[in-house]
């Protein structure tokens, strides 16, 4: 078991310092009033530096990343982050300019940010980019007040309702509520695809758009999506890109050529910068020429050779966060599409795609497929048949995953397949990887028919077992108290 | 470059084995009127990583970086002392190219290295809770707003003109929901007025937000309109700065239920305004409605400690649309910078360096006074002021060409930051230029 940080504190082991004072020390606290002074200090842990550095190299030997192996983790574009990526990302440069400094001054950062829109405004066929929001679920919620913005400036007030499919990210209705919509779900049908006729159903003077990934989320192409696109336009709503599954398409047909108003992009999934366990991620938003108004401010301008903000929008929506986006993200991801060219994009997501139905159609007869077609990025299988034989779910599956070494697919995802397992291998994976996760994944499926219990007692290697999450979510620990 | 392995013999070879006879079969589910024909006017050709290293670099030099040059900027970002530990360890690559800790069995050291975060936010504000951090300051103020008026079922939030004003503008895109009112109260001499405020306050009040120290680098009196707002049922929200904290009164002990704050001073370079991290935190009685992801401590099936993504109940990927956020990711890799730099630091470190601002603020008044430069407003301090100045753009010109980044420029005046990165002889050299003294 490894001790938190807190159980390595050793009074006085901590030896930072600062240079010595060179100006007459102020007495006591200075100017600060008494009582607005704390009385007992912060816990914070005194470690000396050696053992600091252990602990937290002894953490990262307790973290899986994209650099431990395969990471086929559906909708999450699990691609290898390039290591030119991060060098870029920490020239000084870059790392230390602060936010409010003249324009004068970062003239190389915001030309890196005003080519960067185009270059995203090029490859989904937008017009204009925001690159502010932190995240995709946060450029999600940039996208949809834009919507409600140029809704409520028309003076079309009653659109209350979003229209969201059945087979979405969470996030999708998530989002819709925060701006303040109804959500109503539309149906996939037989083939796994929007369902037309209950989307001309649902559509009405009421709806203020649909919000729509393509592929979607079993990785399907929504084949009629000049039909949808017409159908939600002529109902006077708007068409909303989640651009999760991006890498599916990217150099081979764009959201803003199928009718898309609004895409937004997750910089961290299909521009191959790193998830760093969680985020920082970015999500860029790019609009229709119609909408620029609507993007929040400032938007970034070139007159002449010379970069600047444009802080005066009236009809902006605002700002969704400080200053102009995660820059550090958007500095990797610049230089991925500089590294690897137009070509390289079309490359990426043709290898993506090979790669997915090179797995799906070699995991055929171990495990059931629902949807058993071509595939774009991504794609879901079902452990319906090991339940009904020998009661091995998806997560036991996922768990036996961990024992061979692999980060297991999404889980239980999405919501309409029974058991899913939705697998995304990305096209930064070689044939051998391929081989070697569908090898384990036969005898997985041979396990649980032959000696299920292995399965379902899994993972046996790792450093922990299964963990009680019921405890942990019923009787919450949620800091560590001495 | 490229990135992806398979040569072309190979693919051949892959395509083959499920049939397909080109790569262009994968997209036959693509109508040909959708395919690309785009010229490509802005992506241009792949480049070699020699390439690259040459474009970036240029593209840096023309950033005039705080390595080289001392400054005076603050208002939200802070420009403090990075130790080499946190370099070295942000290059782990096992913690940088992970995703969200899903699979807890994999990911014990970034489950721990967040519970052990949301252990020190605690601890620096004094609350019960923490969630495993949110993207910034000002979104996650936001957040704590919508917590607010969510909790109390109320809907007005008082909001005084003493809080960064991007923090404001933040607000009152999220209010767009409809679930909340930002009122925003006019502040007097740099602070915010306690009569007049809490005059507003009443039965549909959801909460008050105070900034501590607040945009203009005053520090606000906060017991009476924590009482003044709890009497009326409402949520005192602060938003503070973390590094004050090793030295002012915790929000906890001031009786704070919702706190927020940009951690980006915690170990995270300024970047030109991002990837940071905003933290929230609060008292028990959020544990089951705060936003964000959440780590809680647990046993394994062998009865190890572990740690583990809890309280999911609350969250998008579960509730959809009845979600109170749409938020399903942190800034885990900014929160675990800013653990290693309070554990590289240590409890005394960053009180030295909290001290240290302090003094450099102090010292500075006096050297511009001397000079006869004035501070706008006689209000305490923390480790930023702002001077009176006629015309503070021309002023950072000429700072500038002295070699020195000026501050944030305010009407009439001039907000100047002090961390302890600064020097006697760098504030001298200031204070020389604002007094239009440049050569003495």
């Amino acid at each position: 078991m490894t001790k938190l940080i807190f159980e390595r504190n050793i009074s006085g082991a901590n030896s930072f310092q600062l240079p010595p004072l060179d100006i007459p020390a102020a007495e006591g606290a200075g100017k600060i009033p008494t009582h607005l002074l704390r009385e007992t200090p912060p816990d914070i842990p005194s470690v000396s530096e050696v053992e600091l550095i252990r602990h937290y190299t002894e953490l990262s030997k307790r973290a899986y990343g994209v650099d431990n192996g395969f990471y086929p983790l559906g909708s999450c574009t699990m691609k290898y982050n390039p290591k030119i990526n991060e060098w870029a990302a920490r020239l000084p440069g870059f790392t230390q300019i602060h936010p409010y400094q003249a324009p004068e001054t970062v003239q190389g950062a915001l030309q890196l940010l005003y080519d960067m829109g185009n270059m995203l405004g090029e490859i989904t066929g937008m017009d204009h980019f925001t690159l502010q929001p932190a995240a995709g679920a946060h450029g999600e919620m940039t996208g949809v007040m834009m919507i409600k913005a140029y809704h409520n400036k028309r003076g079309d007030f009653k659109r209350t309702k979003m229209m969201v499919p059945d087979s979405a990210h969470g996030t999708n209705p998530a989002t819709a509520n925060v701006v303040g919509y109804e959500v109503i779900e539309i149906k996939s049908n037989e083939r796994g695809l929007v369902d037309i006729d209950d989307l001309k159903a649902k559509m009405s003077d009421e709806v203020a758009g649909l919000m729509l990934t393509n592929p979607n989320t079993l990785g399907l192409f929504e084949e009629e999506i000049q039909s949808i696109a017409a159908i939600v336009h002529e109902g006077g709503g708007l068409l909303y890109y989640d651009g999760a599954n991006l890498n599916a398409i990217m150099g081979v047909c764009r959201p803003g050529d199928m009718g898309f108003d609004v895409v937004h992009l997750n910089l961290h999934k299909t521009f191959s910068t790193p998830h760093g366990g969680g985020g920082p991620g970015s999500g860029p938003v790019g609009v229709k020429a119609f909408l620029a108004d609507f993007l929040p401010k400032p938007v970034i301008t070139k007159n002449g050779d010379q970069y600047g903000f444009d802080y005066d929008r009236p009809d902006s929506i605002g700002k969704v966060k400080n200053f102009y986006g995660n820059f550090g993200v958007i500095v990797r991801a610049y230089t991925y599409i500089m590294a690897v060219g137009h070509e390289g994009l079309k490359d990426a997501c043709q290898q993506a795609v090979l790669n997915a139905n090179y797995l799906r159609c070699h995991l055929q007869g171990k495990y059931h497929i629902p949807f058993d077609r071509l595939c774009k990025h991504e794609f879901v299988i079902s452990a319906r048949n090991q339940m009904e034989a020998n009661h091995v779910a998806t997560l036991d599956i996922a768990k036996r995953l961990l024992d061979y070494g692999y980060h297991p697919p999404t889980i239980y995802f999405p919501l309409i397949i029974k058991e899913a397992m939705m697998i995304e291998p990305t096209e930064t994976e070689s044939r051998e990887r391929l081989d070697s996760f569908i090898a384990a994944m036969e005898k997985i499926a041979a396990e649980a028919m032959d000696d299920p219990r292995v399965v379902q007692d899994a993972p046996h290697t790792t450093v922990i077992g299964r963990v009680d999450e019921v405890t942990a979510a019923r009787s919450p620990i949620v800091k560590w108290e001495a | 470059m490229k990135f992806t392995p398979n040569p072309p013999a190979v693919v051949e070879e892959m395509l083959a084995s499920i049939g397909l006879n080109n790569l262009d079969q994968l997209f036959l589910d693509i109508k040909d009127d959708l395919k690309q024909t785009n010229q490509h006017e802005f992506v241009k050709n792949g480049l070699s990583e020699m390439e690259i290293r040459d474009h970036m670099k240029k593209l840096a030099a023309r950033n005039t970086n705080l390595d080289e040059y001392p400054s005076f900027l603050g208002a939200g970002a802070y420009d403090h002392y990075i130790p080499a530990v946190m370099e070295q360890l942000m290059w782990r690559s096992e913690f940088y190219t992970a995703y969200t800790p899903y699979q807890p069995e994999i990911s014990q050291g970034i489950l721990q290295s967040i519970f052990e975060y949301q252990t020190l936010i605690c601890n620096l504000t004094g609350m019960d809770v923490s969630n495993a951090s949110m993207y910034d300051g000002g979104s996650a103020l936001a957040e704590a707003c919508s917590l607010a008026c969510l909790h109390t079922r109320k809907r007005k939030v008082l909001v005084p003109d003493t809080v960064h004003p991007e923090y404001i503008e933040i607000l009152k895109t999220y209010a767009v929901s409809g679930a909340m009112e930002i009122i925003i109260v006019p502040g007097s001499e740099g602070v915010y007025e306690p009569a007049v405020f809490s005059s507003m306050i009443d039965q549909d009040t959801a909460a008050v937000v105070i900034q501590q120290p607040n945009f203009f680098g005053n520090l606000e009196e906060i017991v009476q309109i924590g009482e003044a707002i709890h009497m009326k049922k409402g949520l005192l929200i602060m938003a503070v700065d973390p590094i004050s904290l090793a030295i002012l009164k915790s929000p906890g002990e001031l009786g704070a239920d919702i706190v927020v704050g940009e951690g980006q001073s915690l170990g995270n370079s300024l970047s030109f305004g991002g990837p940071y991290l905003g933290f929230m935190a609060a008292t028990n009685k959020f544990l089951r409605k705060i936003p964000g992801r959440i780590v809680g401590q647990t046993v394994d099936t062998r009865g190890n400690r572990a740690f583990v993504l809890t309280l999911q109940a609350r969250e998008q990927h579960i509730r959809r649309e009845k979600a109170s956020s749409n938020i399903c990711s942190n800034q885990a890799l900014n929160a675990l910078a800013a653990s290693i730099y309070l554990t590289a630091v240590g409890s005394q470190g960053i009180r030295d360096i909290a001290m240290r601002c302090h003094q450099l603020a102090c010292f500075a008044q006096t050297e511009l006074e001397k000079r006869g430069v004035q501070l706008l407003f006689d209000k305490p301090f923390f480790k930023e002021f702002a001077v009176k100045l006629n015309d503070p753009a021309a002023m950072n010109r000429r700072l500038l060409e002295n070699g020195i980044i000026g501050g944030y420029e305010l009407p009439g005046a001039m907000l100047l930051a002090f961390t302890e990165k600064r020097n006697r002889a760098e504030i001298e050299r200031l204070a020389r230029v604002l007094g239009g003294k440049e050569n003495d």
